[in-house]
């Protein structure tokens, strides 16, 4: 009614009665310049003026998951759930993983692949199958990710997938000089997209290699993407951040199994809370011979290897 | 995202098990025991997955109807059925009807003589992999699906252990990941 009878109001004229407020314009201003500065030039001011994931009011974060919302629904033509599901109450979640069982066949990686929406060009995944020898056993030194025989498990071999080991100490965390990354009530280890500035510090501190660096535009095909995301995980990533596996965020907080548990073809993967003493993790922790990886760097992983033989 | 559709499905595969047995007895009329106490074996709320049967070959007993195809329990290597199925599990001595029931083919016997229905084969796995089975019933062996914190579906021994065969196959690996030498060539260097 009011924008038909009156001419818009132009900033000069406005005065006391105007709809942008001296906040929204300066940030738009700000944004502008910055753009123009950095070279970021399609950054909406919303995008450059939000704040950590950690610092947002709840409103905030509504505000920040709508506009993502709209914003990927514009890249990828399709609806995307971007959830904030936050930790569960009395639960840690372990990982154990069983090498006597391992057949190093790579089905948990791609699976990952497709449930993180991970860039397919240029390539990132998150799980690193090993193949090492059976005579050197767990040697960093005689290891390789690039077999590639006709059958697996190959004659001499076995086989150590790795990937993020959500550490109690994450070396990560302690470099990270914008608070962009941390560990969550329920032990998982987050990175807020929108806050990583790309200096990678956190890939040189992980002595585990999972942590892995958008160099290049991510390429994710839209009917490949998985539109059920959440905030912290496999919500699609911006050139120059970086990711890690959050052991399936958007699946383990609503109760489900990770994915590459879910495909493994072996059932070598398990998955469970650890304050939990009837759980399939607290079993093997109790009744299995069980070692963390690089344990003599104090990192205190929550990710566990074990001989269920 | 599987799980909710095998979940439900095997739900119903269950309820159809579970009419099957009641049916059975009643128009068999054969000389089955009072049904033993088979689910108290498995924790409850836990689903087991459906039985790996090829296509069409269950009911055993649309063939092996025990009139027009009399049970022939002598001791031999089959030639005109079956010859797809290559034992190679256990003592050389073992045969079909150490597992399989000469009288009802649509169960398996445990060494007692007790018939189960092949729903609960991990019985009968059970009697000789004792440790396994233990570790299977905690979740330390074998594969589940569904929810961590409720809901789960196991997978029996069979459906990844062939029988017959047990030993688990060889598979073909997916492709290794792309060496940072070769991004390189291909981008034109990372930077």
């Amino acid at each position: 009614m009011t924008m038909e009878q009156d001419p818009i109001p132009q900033p000069e004229s406005c005065e006391g009665g105007c709809d942008v407020s001296r906040r929204v314009f300066l940030g738009a201003a700000v944004a502008t310049v910055a753009g123009a500065l950095t070279g970021c030039g399609d950054i909406s001011a919303e995008d450059f003026l939000q704040r950590n994931f950690r610092e947002m009011s709840k409103q905030e974060v509504q505000e920040t998951i709508a506009r993502l919302e709209r914003e990927y629904k514009e890249q990828f033509g399709r609806d995307v759930y971007v959830g904030n599901e936050p930790p569960i109450p009395g639960v840690i979640f372990a990982y154990a993983l069983d090498l006597s069982r391992c057949i190093g066949c790579r089905r948990c990686v791609y699976a990952c692949v497709k449930e993180n929406n991970q860039s397919r060009d240029p390539q990132i995944q998150w799980i690193r199958v090993l193949q090492m020898d059976k005579e050197e056993g767990v040697n960093l030194e005689h290891d390789t990710a690039y077999y590639d025989p006709p059958e697996v498990p190959a004659p001499g071999h076995f086989y150590m997938p790795t990937a993020c080991q959500q550490c109690k100490k994450p070396p990560c965390v302690k470099v990270c000089p914008v608070g962009a990354t941390w560990r969550e009530k329920d032990g998982i280890v987050v990175v807020d997209y929108n806050w990583c500035i790309g200096c990678r510090y956190c890939m040189a501190a992980c002595p585990y290699g999972a942590r892995h660096f958008n160099w290049g535009e991510p390429h994710l095909p839209a009917d490949e993407l998985n539109p059920h995301t959440h905030y912290l995980g496999n919500r699609p990533r911006y050139k120059g951040v970086v990711e890690k596996c959050t052991f399936c965020i958007q699946r383990t907080r609503n109760g489900r199994y990770p994915a590459c548990v879910e495909i493994c073809p072996t059932g070598s993967r398990k998955f469970g809370n650890i304050l939990d003493p009837t759980s399939e993790i607290r079993m093997v922790l109790e009744h299995k011979r069980v070692f963390k990886f690089k344990e003599d760097l104090n990192t205190q992983p929550n990710f566990f290897y074990f001989y269920g033989v | 995202m599987p799980s909710l559709p095998i979940r439900s499905a095997g739900l119903a595969w269950l309820l159809g098990v579970g009419l099957g047995l009641g049916l059975v007895p009643a128009t068999l009329a054969a000389q089955a025991p009072p049904p033993p106490s088979e689910a108290g074996d498995v924790p409850q709320g836990i689903q087991v997955a459906k039985p790996p049967f090829s296509p069409g070959i269950f009911p055993c007993t649309n063939c092996h109807d025990n009139k027009t195809l009399k049970p022939n329990p002598k001791r031999r290597v089959l030639t005109e059925m079956h010859t797809d199925i290559v034992l190679n599990h256990g003592p050389k001595t073992r045969w079909c009807l150490d597992c399989h029931d000469l009288n009802d083919r649509d169960k398996l016997h445990l060494v007692d003589g007790e018939k189960i229905d092949f729903t609960v084969s991990y019985r009968l796995c059970g009697q000789c992999h004792g440790a396994k089975y233990r570790d299977w019933r905690e979740g330390v062996h074998g594969k589940r699906i569904g929810y961590w914190n409720g809901q789960k579906e196991y997978f029996l021994c069979v459906n990844c252990h062939n029988p017959h065969s047990p030993h688990f196959k060889p598979l073909k690996p997916l492709p290794p990941p792309m060496h940072p030498e070769q991004i390189q060539a291909w981008k034109g260097g990372a930077r």
